[in-house]
């Protein structure tokens, strides 16, 4: 086998040492009516790597990679072009092997990156302070709702329409449990902006809520300013959780934190991390410097050695489950710190030029897209402004003509009713994201095939 | 004894004082090499990416344009490229070294799994893709889950938890949602005193009080104390097996019968289960639900504090229950039951815990490492693992006090307690210690019910040469504490850093670089 170093011969010296005749014998207090006595049955016994690799290989060539043809999916998980150096560095074994960095003395190029990480998305957002990661955009959300409500000591959230519907379900989910409560809505397809609520948010926010949730740009691609929700909020005592699901829309568009948000909780992935299915991702959490002790996840933070050389450590574990138990502010222990350098690296080699100029392109690319497919006949643009994903409205439902489309080798979207399988109208939503990595005749791929379809 | 099989020894160093050495005009010495930070040597026109022109449009943004400078500095290639490797070079990691921390099992990661991962049929596909274009990602979401249930004895698989502790909260969400669906509202989660801290996080998060149940003086669960408290109170009971001590517990049938009797349900931690795997099942144990971390004990990478994968195998009882969404097989077809396609017989499940379906990634490196091992191969995992750190225990006797070293053979890792240091000497300068000889600490100051704990875990993928390097080392630092040598208070010595004041981080947070005052108006200047 391999990956295991031990020969026959040491592990009877190794017996010999331990005074033990058998492997076996060091599982004497497994039970025996629980103690197998060989492999286990029903699995196949060990594989070379080259039959590891065709059996695998043979999985993934059933998978439609996004690169094989035109590809236009988005909802809270984006195909941005990640530099070939940004998957090299992470894959040293330094990042790649390493612990969480409870040892600073041998740990700190972890430490200085997350440090480094932290800063970053604190400026791209807007805040004071970020943490060293999350999970992913959805976990995040929770854990600011739950934030939110240590601070105000109030138990009601309100939720924007427009809030990633997933997201909506991790935070019903976990609130069925821990008694918050959740004031929902669905987004309507049939306003002119999709999904575009923050009158109601307006409306709704009382001296009883703990935090309004909003995204933006939201589910539908909508993008809105959120600094009337912020004053309003503020007004009432309530904090505004701002959602972002696609970081690059950061370098084109107001932050949250200009905007008056408290907390802004994002997905990380659209920038350093491929999509991979859905995971690993990296949730983002940043907010303002006087909440940080209620703040979850850990935190790098600087201070100095004993020679007075700056150096960094894991700080304020106090907050953390490590120390506090169940007195902490979150459970979480293993975050998402491998995704979080590539973040890091990738925001790095692209610098605030890079960004704005990434970002532009998106945009442009995005604008052009949805004016050449609003052309198609039985397709309406449902935006007024977005950033890089919009919404068709079909003249007829969405989910057949994107499996017909992907029949065609086209990924064309999202379908709104695989989000919302209710209807009232979203089913005829197509949720569709234009990055850089579109190339202007995929656009036209997608249009003649989508009038095909509708026609 | 000779540090490796040749007898070959390194040539030690002059014993001058080291703080004699003269200072360089850089700070580095050799390749030790100081980095500075990235918003010190970037700026915010530089760039390491070049990209294609845009198409003349009119922006749709709706007056929302960002104007304001964001202030992320970047660097080209190059400069990136030395950045990131510079700061690599001062971590330790699992390819430089031995890495025994307790609970941790930072065993060798295979590069195989990382070149599989990096297939473009899983890296670059989208969670929300129509079923029919990513059959082969759900086939590997099911091939994993099956060799997940067929390892542990348990019918059914929650894939979606992105974490051990996220796994955790995925088991006792189940637990909650079968007793309240017969109506039963019990309030409390009985947690053993050595468990890990996410589990009364982790029960506290979703809204259980929490209670500590004892250990016996040789480091098991006391079973006569855990009877006594079971009650119509208790939903469940969250254990670790084996256990924090390095212990398996003995009694586990037993435990699990009591819990059933009193109509809890048995919670394990997964997080040793790299100690038992093909060997035992927790299925036969009586558990009901336990998370497994993939970057554990299927060896996913840690990379410096996840991504992890914390998948929850469920007993019958708890299944109806678990998480959407999930894979089902249905002939040679797989699909994806998530709020779409919920039916009937699923409604019983608590929802969704994450978006999307879990870490797909990680799935992809455990399924290498799974099918590379084998049913035989696992087995070996956990024999191999068990005899490193039994090893590593009797190696130490008379040098460091093993508090439960007559308790039985240790499962996957050893403890020790502090008991027999200086005064003055702790643990902290015997892990600081390990540092100047090039390892990695054990886990320190855990589990709680060890004065001064030091929790070894070798893992299996480490040959004997190197655990006679390593034990040699500990002995050497060891001895030093007991004799009191003043040296090891100020180790480590070699390393990047010496010892850093963790009290005046805390104190007061610098989480955020920002420049100083000096720095604006030198920049103001130029």
């Amino acid at each position: 086998m391999r990956y295991l170093p031990l020969r026959p011969a040491d592990r009877r010296a190794m017996l010999d040492v331990i005074g033990a005749a058998s492997i076996d014998d060091l599982f004497a207090d497994v039970p025996d009516a629980a103690r197998l006595s060989g492999p286990i049955a029903g699995l196949p016994m060990h594989a070379s790597e080259m039959a590891v690799e065709r059996q695998l290989g043979a999985l993934a060539a059933r998978n439609h990679a996004a690169g094989e043809g035109p590809f236009f999916l988005g909802c809270g998980a984006y195909r941005h072009h990640v530099p070939a150096s940004v998957d090299h560095l992470i894959q040293r074994g330094e990042f790649l092997t390493s612990y969480t960095p409870y040892q600073p003395e041998i740990a700190q190029g972890t430490l200085q990156a997350l440090f480094e990480f932290q800063t970053q998305v604190a400026r791209l957002t807007g805040c004071e302070v970020a943490n060293a990661s999350m999970y992913d955009g959805s976990t995040a959300c929770w854990e600011a709702i739950v934030m939110a409500r240590r601070i105000t000591r109030r138990g009601r959230a309100i939720l924007s329409a427009g809030l990633h519907p997933h997201y909506v379900s991790v935070a019903e989910t976990m609130a069925r449990f821990t008694g918050d409560v959740l004031d929902t809505a669905l987004p309507r397809l049939t306003d002119g902006a999709p999904g575009d609520d923050l009158a109601r948010l307006i409306d709704a926010v009382d001296g009883g809520t703990s935090c309004v949730v909003v995204q933006n740009p939201n589910i539908f691609g909508h993008v809105a300013d959120l600094s009337e929700l912020a004053a309003r909020c503020h007004a009432k005592g309530a904090l505004l959780v701002a959602v972002v699901t696609e970081p690059v829309s950061l370098g084109a568009i107001r932050s949250p934190g200009e905007m008056g948000a408290d907390i802004v909780v994002g997905e990380g992935q659209g920038i350093g991390v491929g999509l991979q299915f859905g995971g690993p991702y990296v949730g983002l959490f940043a907010t303002r410097e006087k909440f940080v002790r209620q703040m979850p996840g850990r935190l790098a933070g600087e201070t100095v050695d004993a020679e007075g050389r700056r150096g960094f450590v894991l700080t304020l574990s106090t907050r953390e489950q490590h120390i506090r138990r169940e007195k902490a502010t979150s459970n979480i222990c293993t975050n998402s710190g491998l995704c979080a350098l590539a973040f890091s690296i990738h925001m790095t080699l692209l610098g605030e030029a890079g960004l704005r100029e990434l970002a532009a392109l998106n945009h442009a690319n995005a604008v052009a897209a949805a004016a050449r497919l609003a052309r198609v006949p039985g397709v309406e643009l449902a935006n007024g402004p977005f950033f890089n994903e919009f919404t068709l409205r079909l003249n007829r439902e969405a989910r057949p003509v994107v499996r017909a489309l992907a029949e065609d080798g086209i990924l064309g979207g999202v379908s709104a009713g695989r989000l919302y399988p209710d209807g009232d109208g979203r089913e005829r939503g197509l949720i569709v994201a234009v990055t850089e990595t579109v190339a202007p005749e995929d656009v036209d791929e997608f249009a003649d095939a989508l009038e095909e379809a509708l026609s | 004894m000779s540090i490796n099989a040749s007898g070959w020894r390194p040539t030690a160093p002059g014993t001058g004082d080291e703080d004699a050495a003269p200072a360089t005009f850089t700070g580095n010495r050799a390749l030790m090499l100081e980095e500075p930070l990235l918003f010190e040597i970037g700026s915010t026109d530089r760039t390491g990416v070049d990209l294609p022109g845009a198409p003349r449009v009119a922006g749709r943004l709706g007056g929302l344009e960002r104007t304001a400078p964001i202030g992320l500095p970047g660097l080209t290639e190059p400069e990136t490229v030395r950045h990131y490797t510079r700061l690599s070079r001062q971590n330790y990691a699992i390819d430089l070294g031995l890495f025994p921390l307790g609970s941790c099992t930072m065993k060798h990661n295979p590069r195989l799994n990382e070149k599989m991962a990096r297939l473009p049929g899983f890296a670059d596909i989208h969670p929300l893709q129509p079923i029919d274009t990513v059959q082969g990602a759900l086939a590997l979401i099911h091939l994993v889950g099956e060799w997940l249930t067929t390892l542990t004895g348990m019918p059914a698989v929650a894939m979606s938890p992105k974490a051990g502790a996220h796994g955790e909260l995925c088991g006792l969400l189940a637990i909650r949602s079968a007793l309240e669906a017969r109506g039963d509202r019990r309030q409390v989660v009985l947690v053993p005193e050595s468990a890990h801290g996410t589990n009364p996080a982790t029960a506290a998060f979703c809204g259980y009080a929490v209670e500590n149940i004892p250990a016996t003086p040789e480091g098991r669960v006391d079973l006569a104390a855990l009877r006594a408290r079971l009650g119509p109170d208790v939903a469940a009971l969250m254990i670790t097996n084996p256990n924090t001590c390095g212990l398996f517990e003995r009694d586990m049938i037993a435990i699990s019968g009591a819990v059933h009797a009193a109509g809890a349900f048995v919670y394990c931690d997964g997080a040793n289960f790299n100690a038992i795997v093909g060997r035992v099942r927790p299925g036969d144990l009586g558990v009901d639900a336990m998370h497994i971390n993939l970057h554990k004990t299927f060896s996913t990478p840690h990379g410096g504090g996840g991504p992890g994968a914390g998948p929850v195998v469920f007993s019958d009882a708890l299944a109806p229950f678990a998480p959407l969404p999930f894979v089902e097989k249905a002939g040679d077809h797989y699909r994806l039951v998530e709020e779409e396609t919920v039916e009937e017989h699923h409604k019983a499940s608590f929802g969704r815990m994450v978006a999307f379906h879990g870490q797909m990634g990680m799935f992809v490196r455990a399924a290498a490492y799974m099918l590379s091992h084998g049913a035989d191969g696992l087995r070996q995992v956990a024999g191999d693992a068990v005899l490193n750190a039994n090893y590593v225990l009797r190696s130490l006797d008379g040098v460091l006090d093993a508090p439960f070293g007559a308790s039985g053979p240790c499962m996957h890792e050893a403890l020790f307690s502090d008991e027999g240091m200086a005064d003055g000497f702790t643990t902290l300068d015997i892990a600081k210690g390990l540092i100047d000889e090039g390892f990695h600490p054990m886990t320190m100051y855990f589990p709680l019910v060890v004065h001064g704990a030091m929790l070894i875990e070798p893992t299996e993928t480490e040959g004997k040469a190197a655990l006679d390097q390593f034990i040699g080392a500990l002995r050497s630092v060891a001895e030093r504490a007991k004799a009191g040598d003043p040296a090891l208070k100020a180790a480590p010595r070699f390393a990047p850093r010496r010892r850093l004041d963790e009290t005046a981080a805390a104190r007061k947070p610098v989480l955020v670089w920002r420049e100083s005052e000096a720095g604006q108006v030198a920049r103001a200047a130029e």
